[in-house]
């Protein structure tokens, strides 16, 4: 039924592979390619994601949060996994800041799909991946502290897309201050 | 599952033997109910459902743009083609335009999908011949240099949620498409060292020739898509009907198999990733500059015209169709995946009757079944 | 290809001999412009097998089969209609309500191998969504149908007559209801106990 002879050449031209595999990961580093985690890391590339963060300017992670609380991303999220509630002042007027801003880790999936549709670059994308938790329910759930990170954070672990990101920032700064200088210049004319 | 698969009329001792779902070569959380004759099998029953979470249903309550990651747990392997059939219902159901070096972009990211899909098949199906590790390993270690590429690209190396409607995500990072090259060019070298591995090995010839022998007719009956269909002879890869995305930009070659067992559907994953190298240095080397993504298009918020869209891709495991009917609402009234894995195994008891015990393993793993999609 | 208005009228032809017997032609207003053909269940099996045997169309290759539930629904329509008012004969434009819907359906993609064509829409309506959701199962001409038409019946509750082995396939046997209608609502926390699952 077979039409191959048992002779075991093809074994051994087989065997011939896998020895030369074996003693050259001796010496090749192209067959020696496990790295012994966690005495040594691998380089993330720039794009790799895991779970989202908050970005804030300056110092203050409270106030500088650039978050205005739009809620974009809380209805854009797939799994539903982000919850905000707006921050209101002693009147009880809604401002742009959130007062609370969490996101569930537990059900996150690193899809980012928060980050492409927020339209403030509030919300990036961490690479960092080393997490533990000792209980199942609150613990996995990030609060508002534990998210915001410095914009220095970003620009460390991702400069390309933060140079970017800065860039159009300061574009759309310098727009609107001009906008409002002239503004201010036809209110005086008029 | 309720009732024994043996009747009391039957003459000869039977066992019903449950495989799975928890059995490493069921590749996931698959089950089938065998019933043997003492080492023959003479009925088989799958059984679905162990990885079900109503995937379709989901994608009825969300908007259209949080579907697309969701697709890419579909079938974990292949997580860009997934993407761009999903993207494709909805771009032929809107009627959107997508850029020149989107649809390059799509081709190129296709294809390392195919190539990596196949490499994993060969280690896992190896492993289920008996011949656990080195083949396994030496095609992980391969496949990880496009995973890299993807996580260059999109971030992630298995759920990569990359297209988008109307294009791709982001552009390129830097030194990507230098990278893909060399990857690329170094791929042949490792086939050609896997096929002196596999290739005459007689204990492979021996467990897989003549091992669950399906007729090109039989596939066609049983909408067998993929490998699976061609490794039975029967020359249909959507590639070449559909010509979709810009496949007929580039010339490669359909393998087909001649005996439709098991070995033919091995070695036709060989020659399909040597096919696939050749569209890959093709479309690398005529990669355009320009967008990748069609200004037009809104992502958020996509509300398409009433009516209704079919669109099907090539994808590693087969043909993967996204059904999708609009009501003008904010998500899909109708969603519906054409999973390939679940019906590719439509005709498993047919191609698994009269084999051994040993064999069954070997025919489910040469089909190529991911559990994500076959339950949704 | 066969336009699907010259398929519809040579099915036609076919399946005029069976009672209750009907083949018509649904349009698609979204940009593919996909039309469908839309067969009673009294036709379906016999405008199955033509499609597949017909040398012309040859459609061996079942892909997808799909259910689709449509709940009944009021349509608000604006139709004018001529009236006597003080006598005398007026063309007034009125709002009716009509209702649309309630059944279910079952949606076959069909492709040709050997004619590399394709996809022809087969669509089959049940009589309501309740009591008479039986519609003949298309396995006998499509070996494919069946897991699909098993899921159908799983996720929907089409009952397909003719089917040999009509289970359920993703759920498991002792489950109520059909998930995928558009009215069902799941029932979670029975499933985890009464502090749902912490």
């Amino acid at each position: 039924m077979k039409g191959v002879a048992f002779l075991g050449l093809g074994i051994l031209k087989g065997m011939v592979v896998t020895g030369k595999n074996w003693v050259r990961s001796y010496f090749d580093s192209d067959r020696l390619i496990t790295v012994e985690y966690p005495e040594a890391k691998m380089q993330l590339p720039e794009n790799s994601r895991n779970f989202p963060f908050l970005v804030f300017d300056g110092d203050n992670a409270e106030a500088n949060l650039r978050c205005t609380s739009c809620k974009t991303c809380e209805k854009e999220c797939p799994p539903k996994c982000i919850r905000i509630v707006t921050a209101k002042d002693e009147k009880g007027k809604p401002f742009k800041h959130p007062e609370v801003f969490d996101i569930d880790i537990s059900t996150c999936m690193s899809c980012q799909i928060c980050v492409e549709v927020c339209p403030f670059d509030a919300i990036k994308m961490d690479s960092a991946y080393e997490y533990a938790a000792i209980t199942r329910f609150d613990a996995l759930v990030l609060t508002k502290r534990e998210l915001a990170k410095p914009n220095e954070y970003y620009k460390k672990i991702k400069p390309v897309e933060a140079a970017e990101v800065d860039a159009r920032l300061e574009a759309d700064r310098k727009k609107k201050e001009e906008a409002s200088k002239k503004k201010a210049a036809a209110n005086v004319g008029g | 599952m309720s009732g024994l698969l043996v009747g009391d009329d039957e003459k000869r001792e039977l066992l019903e033997v449950s495989l799975g779902p928890q059995h490493p070569s069921t590749h996931g959380v698959f089950r089938m109910n065998a019933v043997l004759d003492g080492e023959t099998v003479v009925k088989l029953q799958p059984v679905f459902g162990y990885l079900h979470r109503n995937h379709e249903k989901i994608a009825e309550s969300i908007s259209y743009l949080a579907s697309i990651p969701y697709t890419d747990r579909l079938d974990y392997f292949s997580s860009l083609t997934n993407n761009w059939a999903y993207c494709m219902a909805v771009e032929k159901l809107a009627g959107i335009e997508v850029p020149e070096r989107a649809e390059y972009l799509r081709v190129i990211l296709a294809e390392l999908t195919r190539l990596q899909n196949h490499t994993a098949f060969l280690g896992f199906l190896l492993g289920d011949m008996g011949a656990w590790g080195s083949v396994l390993m030496y095609a992980f270690k391969e496949r990880d240099e496009v995973l890299d590429l993807f996580e260059a690209l999109t971030g992630a190396r298995m759920m990569c949620n990359y297209f988008r409607f109307g294009g791709c995500r982001c552009d390129l990072p830097e030194g990507w498409v230098v990278q893909a090259k060399k990857v690329v060019a170094n791929y042949p070298a490792f086939l050609d060292e896997m096929e002196q591995l596999l290739v005459g090995n007689e204990i492979l010839v021996s467990r897989a020739q003549g091992v669950g022998i399906l007729s090109g007719e039989r596939a066609i009956a049983g909408a067998m898509s993929g490998p699976g269909l061609r490794a039975s002879g029967v020359d249909y890869d959507i590639r070449k009907v559909d010509s979709y995305g810009i496949y007929d930009r580039f010339s490669f070659q359909v393998p087909l198999g001649d005996h439709g067992d098991t070995y033919d559907r091995l070695m036709i994953r060989f020659l399909e990733m040597r096919e696939s190298i050749k569209i890959l240095e093709q479309a690398l080397g005529g990669l355009p500059g320009g967008e990748v993504m069609n200004p037009k298009v809104k992502i958020r918020n996509m509300r398409p015209p009433v009516g209704e869209a079919y669109a099907r891709l090539e994808a590693p495991k087969g043909e993967l169709g996204f059904y999708i009917i609009s009501d003008k609402g904010p998500s899909p009234y109708r969603y519906r995946v054409r999973p390939p894995s679940l019906i590719n195994l439509t005709l498993l008891e047919e191609m698994c009757v009269g084999l051994k015990l040993a064999d069954l393993m070997i025919v489910l793993g040469s089909i190529d079944i991911v559990l994500g999609e076959v339950d949704r | 290809m066969i336009s699907i208005e010259k398929i519809q009228e040579m099915a036609v032809a076919v399946v005029a001999p069976i009672p209750g017997a009907e083949v018509q032609v649904l349009p698609n207003p979204a940009v593919p412009a996909q039309s469908s053909l839309l067969a009673t269940p009294q036709a379906i099996l016999a405008l199955a097998q033509f499609l597949r045997d017909n040398e012309e169309l040859q459609f061996d290759f079942c892909s997808n089969v799909t259910g689709v539930d449509w709940p009944e629904k009021a349509v608000k329509e604006k139709v004018v209609v001529e009236e006597e008012v003080d006598g005398e004969i007026k063309k007034v434009e009125k709002e009716i309500e009509k209702k649309e819907g309630g059944y279910l359906e079952a949606v076959y993609h069909l492709y040709s191998v050997a004619r590399k064509q394709g996809p022809l829409v087969l669509r089959c309506r049940t009589a309501d969504r309740v009591e008479n959701v039986a519609i003949p199962s298309l396995t006998p001409i499509w070996k494919s149908a069946d897991f699909q038409e098993r899921e159908v019946f799983d996720l929907y509750g089409i009952r397909f007559i003719g089917h040999l082995d009509l289970r359920r396939l993703l759920l498991w046997d002792e489950f109520e209801g059909h998930p995928m209608r558009k009215d069902y609502i799941p029932d979670d926390d029975s499933y985890f106990g009464e502090e749902g699952g912490k």
